[in-house]
């Protein structure tokens, strides 16, 4: 127990870490993947293919090998980042296609009459998916896309395989001083399954939330 | 100063990759083979075992499914045997990480399922003077396997992409032989465009078999 204490600032600075990557690629994620999915629902034939294309690609690919992928293979191609960039690049990328996935999805359970009588009371396309279609679709989108959030929280401890100092690393290289790994990888455990527990049940408690309403 | 793109080293070394594709699908097989007995044994324990069991059911899913795979691979590598007294290799322990990683998956899967065969077929068994576990054996599984067959597809494949994650405790399979190969090659960008395909390819391959071997299993209308 004390050297769980004794562990805790370095700990905490890797939480720290973990809690700025999983931020900037949940936030960045959500950007691409609203717009990535309008355009896999609304766009022209060729961009649909492409969103498509990539969607279906990266999410055949395990996301450690897109990890490594750009961190290693970037380089070589005269694209240098630093592993922090690389990390949160490819988790990004990982996310972003959940993302498509999850928008596409609730904008196709709102029914095309919506659409046609935004149209029909001469509202642009812009607003209406702003007005019309995006507010009906939030409840369909936001269980699920929590649910990214968590797996891009708990993906993040893969960045620690490219030495980014996350909680995860921060937990091994303790471990690495101490030699007692049973304590600290359950105080890693019970760090992140807080914060993904948490997560977890805002999720369940937004579905029964939107439970009332019957299509 | 361009990069040369150079693909011999990758055919060279080429039966790392070959056996290390191998070798990640023999541990999805594995694991998804124990991760269903860990799925039905816990959903029927949740489903009818006794009520004050069910909190435990709800533990291991959640916390399973609340942590980060890399840290249950590194807790039952190198945690478990320094408090347990006992070792094992890499492959062993990373089969039962994997599994009761997949199990907590499935128990979710399996519960839904079962929740999912309609009254009337089970009244039906009662009728004809099934006994429970007639009932269980005849009625109940059978039914809740059609229902859960996608389901089941998409963990396989799943597993099958988590394998990656063996090589952080040199695991010989797919991501270890192509981390082998870079680091003693330093052919990264060649690595990475043989690896990646072979994921994709493997991966769809697979679903495209199950979703035909669904379609015959599928639930009759």
């Amino acid at each position: 127990m004390d050297l769980v204490i004794q562990s805790l600032p370095f700990v905490t600075k890797g939480l720290a870490i973990t809690l700025q990557v999983s931020g900037l690629v949940v936030v960045l994620s959500l950007l691409a993947g609203v717009i990535l999915g309008v355009a896999l629902t609304y766009g022209p034939l060729p961009i649909r293919l492409l969103v498509r294309g990539y969607s279906d690609i990266i999410r055949g690919i395990p996301v450690l090998i897109l990890i490594f992928a750009v961190y290693y293979g970037l380089p070589a191609l005269k694209v240098n980042l630093s592993n922090l960039t690389a990390a949160v690049a490819a988790l990004t990328m990982f996310t972003t296609a959940q993302v498509i996935e999850t928008t596409r999805g609730a904008i196709q359970s709102i029914h095309h009459g919506q659409m046609e009588a935004g149209k029909a009371i001469g509202l642009g396309f812009g607003q209406r998916l702003l007005y019309v279609i995006f507010p009906q679709a939030l409840r369909r989108f936001l269980p699920p896309w929590i649910n990214s959030v968590t797996d891009a929280v708990k993906g993040s401890a893969l960045v620690s395989l490219v030495g980014v100092v996350d909680l995860m690393l921060a937990i091994q290289q303790v471990i690495g001083r101490v030699y007692e790994p049973m304590p600290l990888y359950l105080l890693g455990a019970a760090i992140y399954f807080a914060i993904n527990y948490s997560l977890s049940s805002l999720s369940r408690r937004l579905e029964q939330h939107f439970a009332y309403i019957r299509e | 100063m361009t990069y040369h793109v150079n693909f011999n080293f990758i055919w060279k070394y080429f039966d790392k990759l070959s056996w290390g594709l191998v070798l990640s699908l023999e541990l999805a097989v594995a694991c998804i083979a124990f991760g269903i007995l860990i799925g039905l044994g816990g959903a029927l324990l949740y489903v009818d075992g006794p009520r004050r069991l069910r909190p435990l059911v709800t533990a291991y899913v959640e916390f399973i499914r609340n942590v980060p795979l890399l840290l249950l691979v590194y807790l039952v590598f190198y945690g478990v045997p320094s408090v347990g007294g006992f070792k094992y290799g890499p492959t062993e322990s990373f089969i039962i990480t994997l599994s009761v990683y997949a199990g907590a998956y499935l128990i979710e899967v399996f519960r839904s399922g079962l929740d999912a065969v309609p009254r009337g077929l089970i009244d039906a068994g009662k009728a004809i003077g099934l006994t429970p576990f007639q009932r269980l054996i005849h009625v109940r599984l059978p039914t809740m396997f059609r229902v859960v067959l996608p389901s089941l597809s998409n963990t396989f494949v799943s597993l099958f992409k988590d394998t990656s994650v063996a090589s952080v405790i040199a695991v010989p399979e797919l991501t270890y032989g192509a981390q082998w190969i870079n680091f003693n090659t330093f052919r990264f960008v060649e690595v990475y465009a043989v690896v990646t395909p072979m994921y994709l390819v493997t991966g769809y391959a697979i679903l495209f078999l199950l979703r035909r071997l669904e379609r015959r299993y599928a639930v009759g209308r």
